[in-house]
């Protein structure tokens, strides 16, 4: 992905909280067995040891230009394997946090995924895949990324696991600790 | 044996039968499930990649609400990654006293309190470690004979926190399914990953991930899995992963609680058989469980 892509005035706050992110990683020999541990590496532009390299050279418009870090899919392998027992794991989790809060656009199928997983749970306490989906369709802006779930929302409903009634009730059971919570990310 | 019981959103919806097979094979081998009062989502994959605080809060909420009943130490949690939600909070606060007061004050408007007297325990470790073949065995009345199984353990009940297995070489859910009559299907994929969510935001890889799983799963009759997210992506996708490798890989998928369920003689409907989307006529030829 072209670095210039995140270039823009948005992202130079997410580079200054690169720092953290550095630090999480910053005894890393570059051995290379996060990459070979990885299940998604084929499909990163990227390489995770490539990727901490840049990290460690402080080079956001590289890291947050790449899909690498969003490709993670949490399997922990390479938080298992580090023999420098790295939160490899986390500091992927972290990167996707810098990429959420500051709406980096080559990341915005799966910001938006999370970002609306958590509005439902806000509203509700639970989430509703139904209105979950729903938001995140909206989200998206576009009209053909609801075909891609039809048939097997069809199939999930013709088998009674998912319900098509709206949730009506909002109790905004966690509405306090979401206010805290966001306070405190902000506040960092 | 009583344990603290956390379904989890998915068990009460796209993962129903998962809940309702916990509760009746738990429930036939002696276990009582108090389901936390008020449970909310634990956070999922969500909070972790959005807000740091709240990954940490929502799941320290459902462990400080099964803190008010002091009956049992142990949480029992189906999802793998409602499992790690939780288990995260427990490993990290017990020995960071600060962060644990940090994610109080988070708290405080519920008037709850995390103190760190829970054991945080997924199904596959109780029914490994605490019931185990001795239980289940002599209750078991349809053994499977000649099944063979893949046991399929995913990620997130295996790693980073090796609790009750190997992280790399699972081997927990073999002792089970000899138990219930069936054969082991001798597999190196059981702790590899499925691709979680990306089944949804990179359906391209997720396919990918699932085919090499499917693929490797041939020559099995059943594959049996321990998490939602793992279930539906090993079920709900067979069509399009066998015709992109122009090859047939459906296979019937279960929760291990269901197979347990079934060699012990509890009705399908019980143990929602009639929900799964990858129940092949094999099996319903094999194990005699009426159609959905």
């Amino acid at each position: 992905m072209n670095p210039s892509a995140v270039a823009d005035s948005t992202a130079t706050h997410a580079f200054d909280d690169l720092e953290h992110v550095r630090q999480m990683i910053q005894s890393c020999i570059q051995c290379g067995t996060c990459t070979g541990s990885c299940p998604n590496a084929f499909a990163m532009d990227l390489t995770p040891r490539q990727l901490w390299r840049h990290v460690m050279l402080g080079q956001p418009a590289v890291v947050f230009g790449s899909r690498t870090f969003t490709l993670c899919s949490s399997c922990y392998y390479c938080t298992l394997r580090c023999p420098r027992g790295l939160p490899l794991t986390d500091a992927m989790h972290a990167l996707k946090r810098l990429g959420a809060r500051h709406r980096l656009t080559p990341h915005k199928a799966s910001t938006a995924f999370y970002r609306q997983f958590m509005e439902s749970v806000r509203r509700h306490g639970r989430v509703n895949e139904l209105e979950f989906m729903t938001l995140y369709f909206a989200d998206m802006k576009n009209p053909l990324l609801p075909l891609r779930y039809a048939l097997l929302g069809l199939r999930l409903v013709a088998k009674g696991k998912l319900s098509l009634r709206w949730p009506m009730r909002r109790q905004r059971p966690l509405e306090a600790i979401f206010c805290k919570a966001v306070e405190r990310e902000e506040g960092r | 044996m009583k344990v603290h019981y956390y379904p989890g959103c998915s068990l009460e919806g796209t993962a129903v039968e998962y809940d309702r097979s916990t509760r009746v094979v738990m429930a036939a081998l002696g276990v009582e499930l108090l389901e936390i009062e008020g449970w909310t989502c634990c956070g999922a994959s969500a909070a972790e990649a959005t807000d740091e605080w709240l990954a940490l809060a929502l799941p320290a909420r459902n462990l400080a609400l099964a803190e008010r009943h002091p009956e049992t130490r142990d949480v029992l949690v189906p999802c793998s990654a409602c499992y790690l939600n939780l288990k995260h909070v427990e490993e990290k606060t017990r020995t960071d006293a600060q962060l644990r007061s940090t994610i109080n004050t988070l708290l405080e408007g519920e008037d709850l309190r995390f103190e760190g007297r829970v054991r945080v325990r997924h199904l596959l470790d109780v029914l490994a470690s605490d019931l185990g073949p001795a239980a289940i065995h002599p209750k078991v009345v349809r053994p499977l004979d000649g099944l063979r199984i893949a046991p399929y353990y995913g990620c997130q009940c295996l790693r980073p926190y090796a609790v009750f297995d190997d992280p790399e070489m699972p081997t927990s859910m073999e002792p089970l399914i000899r138990a219930v009559g069936a054969e082991v299907f001798p597999w190196p994929m059981g702790g590899r990953c499925c691709g979680a969510s990306h089944m949804n935001t990179q359906p391209e890889v997720g396919i990918t991930l699932v085919a090499g799983l499917l693929k490797a799963a041939r020559g099995a009759d059943v594959i049996v899995t321990v998490c939602p997210m793992c279930q539906m992506n090993l079920e709900a996708f067979q069509n399009s992963v066998s015709r992109s490798q122009h090859m047939d890989l459906h296979i019937s998928v279960l929760y291990l609680p269901q197979l347990i369920g079934h060699a012990m003689g509890l009705p399908a409907s019980d143990l929602g058989l009639g929900y799964n989307l990858a129940l092949t006529e094999e099996w319903r030829h094999r194990v005699h469980a009426p159609a959905s």
